[in-house]
């Protein structure tokens, strides 16, 4: 009887084991959630059934600087795609745990045979990094919470008696210090030069200190549309993606201010020491799931823009609901007018700093 | 046994004579012989659990410290200009043969990709020297020589000293430059250490806030389960179940749940708010705030660190014979005094038992004060997470503050064990 068992958990396990080993599989790690969602649907599902290669995937990508540099470090890399924010891959990157992409090499032209290099929208392709969605941190707020109309302007975010109430913003300097220099009269494309002087620091800091009684501080991307649904907080910073999927599929009274909005790339990288077969199949992988096509399949599932300008004209209707996605592009003209991109390099060279510094000013 | 000599018993022993088994070893040799085979079966059998220890614990502490000062950037990535520089006097711009070993190292440090952690490592003390490095070390095949008027040209911030005399020092293996953070110190340009402008101090902050609040959540936990273990141990069985189980069910519940519910309960649109306004004890625009912040942390942490203090305080005063108590009375003592002299001294095993384990929970407490600390309930543990996740130098600082903190602990155990004496405590 028990050895009877035993055979049969073996039976049990060893095809598994065997579909494991087979050559054909890569690892996809991503943020789990609609995001990881849109994926599967837009490139991995197609992929499989296009090949017979098995995806697997982790949802790690909010470590993934730190689990490539450990995997890297112990000579065990078994992460084969990664899912990574431009600004951690510059620093991946610089430290050479990823490898370096020849664009035009690995990827796909766009259809009318514009080489990636072209395609993709200007200053998103990295040394070692390929877009695949831009995406929008902005505010948003609760409709209810102002009934005479929210606030219209990133200065209004920081007026406490026109618009009273709580505001929840991200526990980190990124994107909140370009905020308060725009809010003090900054213009977008100048934040950087200011940011990067001491006197510039001095002033972000000033005047986030004077809502700093009215913030509580989010660290999730799932909290802030959670804060709003509650009342917790009447305005929040948030990704577009959340609060879009707030109000369509949950009816949620809320309300994107695009004004000051400031987009940022994601995309993938790959790691180092991959073996020549596995390499092949990654950038076998890699073609396909950047391909203009499936760039706009993906805003299908998350109104994230398409990181391809030629994908941007075929973008449709949102799968599940039926609504038009282009009004809810962080890319959309009518949305764009203020936005201000975020500026990776700037942070690799500041972040250690300002985190720093961002701490010990929350802590005071 | 030799002492007592008995008639006729073993008549050729000898005092000086050594015993021996029957086949003529000296028993003593015999004796550690059987032994030491004994302590290597017991041996083998914990063996497992030493390797694993070893591998899963003393391996990824020793790395740790070992990287919180390994510092093989420069010196390694950077090989030519660190021995170039060990001449310079640091008082004027260097010489070519410095910019000229740079652009060498630039060249193969572009070849390798080794280039960026050089620039990241110096990058730590002075910001936008990884954009200089880089961006120069990118347009390097349009120089010529003279490197050094070529870099100057090309920014002149290769005329900073600062720059040069961080190389300088940073070309050492070990560099204590990490520790220096982490006690919000650093090196000043003619490389003095100083403390760190205030606007950057935080972590000598982060350090005493996670003490002082984890000794008020051991104390608040003292408080609280002192009553209720004692309540436990003295209740008829069958209501004292149905308290335990009490204890026990949060205990078991998983801690995320825990701290969520918290949130539930006290957020400011939360059920407590919402009863207080209903109840008209405040009204709606002044709901009070007893979340993200240190209140929050304090409450949420006690209740989840509540059960470590209650039961091992349960299982010393179920030991604690009823009868001493009345024993106290009868002699006449008070009520009070027969507390305070004899049933309190009695349970100092299991409080110092509880203080110990809550304390040291409480200190390396890291997803309660994330979700519900805000920014003054945090604990130094929430840095250190936050660090590990950044670059390679903010790894290094969270290797340190991580030392300062395993440092601390094992302080603690120290002062406890000199105060209270370890081998007292009774755990349950």
């Amino acid at each position: 009887m028990k050895r009877k068992t035993l055979l049969l958990a073996a039976a049990a396990v060893l095809p598994a084991a065997a579909a494991v080993a087979q050559e054909g599989s890569l690892t996809i790690v991503s943020w789990g959630g609609a995001y990881s969602m849109s994926q599967q649907k837009a490139y991995h599902e197609p992929y499989t059934d296009k090949t017979g290669t098995r995806i697997l995937t982790q949802d790690e990508s909010a470590n993934a600087l730190a689990g490539i540099r450990s995997q890297v470090d112990a000579g065990n890399v078994t992460w084969d795609v990664v899912d990574m924010l431009q600004a951690d891959a510059q620093r991946a990157c610089d430290e050479g745990l990823i490898m370096q992409i020849p664009h035009d090499e690995w990827l796909a032209e766009a259809p009318d045979g514009t080489p990636p290099s072209d395609d993709f929208i200007e200053g998103t392709l990295g040394e070692c990094f390929i877009p695949q969605i831009l995406y929008a941190t902005m505010f948003a707020y609760n409709e209810e919470a102002f009934p005479d109309g929210g606030p219209q302007t990133v200065a209004d975010i920081w007026d406490l008696e026109a618009f009273p109430g709580t505001r929840s913003l991200q526990k980190i300097p990124q994107k909140n210090l370009e905020w308060a220099l725009i809010a003090d009269g900054v213009p977008g494309d100048e934040v950087y030069d200011v940011l990067a002087t001491q006197e510039g620091q001095d002033r972000a800091f000033a005047k986030l200190d004077e809502i700093k009684d009215n913030v509580i501080w989010w660290s999730e991307g799932a909290q802030p549309p959670q804060m709003l649904a509650d009342k917790e907080a009447v305005i929040a910073t948030a990704y577009n993606g959340r609060i879009f999927n707030a109000q369509v599929s949950e009816d949620q009274p809320f309300q994107i201010m695009w004004d000051g909005q400031m987009f940022e790339v994601d995309g993938w990288v790959v790691p180092v020491e991959k073996s020549d077969e596995q390499l092949e199949l990654i950038k076998d992988y890699l073609y396909f799931a950047t391909d203009t096509q499936r760039l706009a399949d993906q805003a299908k599932y998350i109104p994230y823009a398409p990181a391809r300008q030629s994908s941007v004209p075929m973008v449709s209707t949102h799968e599940e609901t039926g609504v038009e996605m282009q009004p809810h592009m962080p890319t959309t003209e009518k949305n764009f007018q203020n936005a201000v991109q975020f500026n990776t390099d700037f942070w690799a060279d500041y972040g250690d700093l300002l985190e720093e510094r961002f701490n010990a000013w929350l802590a005071q | 046994m030799a002492d007592i000599p008995a008639a006729g018993t073993v008549p050729e022993m000898r005092r000086d004579e050594e015993l021996t088994t029957a086949d003529g070893r000296p028993l003593r040799v015999a004796l550690r012989r059987s032994q030491r085979q004994l302590r290597r079966r017991a041996f083998y059998l914990v063996a497992p659990l030493l390797v694993f220890l070893l591998v899963t614990f003393g391996w990824p502490i020793a790395n740790m410290i070992a990287g919180s000062v390994y510092n093989p950037e420069v010196a390694h990535f950077l090989p030519l200009t660190s021995s170039a520089i060990s001449d310079w006097d640091g008082e004027d711009v260097p010489g070519e043969d410095v910019f000229a070993a740079m652009a060498m190292d630039m060249e193969s440090g572009l070849a390798n990709r080794t280039i960026g952690r050089a620039a990241g490592r110096i990058n730590r003390e002075i910001p936008g020297a990884r954009s200089l490095v880089m961006g120069t070390a990118r347009d390097l095949e349009d120089m010529q020589p003279p490197y050094r008027e070529a870099f100057l040209a090309e920014d002149e911030r290769w005329g900073d000293l600062e720059f040069w005399r961080l190389i300088k020092r940073e070309t050492r293996i070990v560099t204590p430059a990490y520790y220096l953070l982490a006690l919000d110190f650093e090196y000043n340009s003619r490389g003095e250490i100083v403390e760190r402008p205030e606007i950057y101090q935080v972590y000598r902050q982060l350090f005493w806030r996670t003490a002082w609040m984890s000794l008020t959540i051991t104390a608040l936990c003292v408080l609280l389960g002192y009553p209720v273990a004692h309540l436990l141990a003295t209740l008829p069985l069958k209501t004292s179940n149905v308290l335990m189980i009490l204890v026990l069910l949060p205990f078991w519940t998983s801690l995320l749940v825990r701290t969520s519910a918290w949130i539930v309960l006290l957020q400011q649109q939360g059920v407590i708010n919402d009863l207080l306004v209903w109840a008209n004890i405040i009204d709606a625009s002044g709901r009070i705030r007893m979340i993200y912040n240190q209140t929050g942390t304090i409450i949420a942490m006690t209740h989840i660190l509540l059960p470590f203090m209650i039961l091992p305080l349960y299982s010393v005063m179920k030991t604690i014979p009823p009868s001493y108590m009345r024993a106290a009375r009868s002699l006449g003592a008070t009520q009070f005094t027969a507390f305070t002299k004899v049933y309190m001294p009695l349970t100092i095993p299991g409080v110092a038992a509880g203080v110990l384990l809550v304390f040291i929970l409480a200190i390396g407490y890291y997803i309660t004060p994330a979700l519900v600390g805000g920014e003054s309930g945090i604990f130094i543990s929430n840095l250190i997470a936050q660090n590990m996740q950044g670059t390679s130098a903010q790894l290094k600082l969270a290797s340190a503050l991580a030392t300062i903190l395993l440092v601390g602990v094992l302080f603690f155990y120290w002062l406890f064990n000199k105060l209270i004496g370890v081998d007292r405590l009774k755990f349950g």
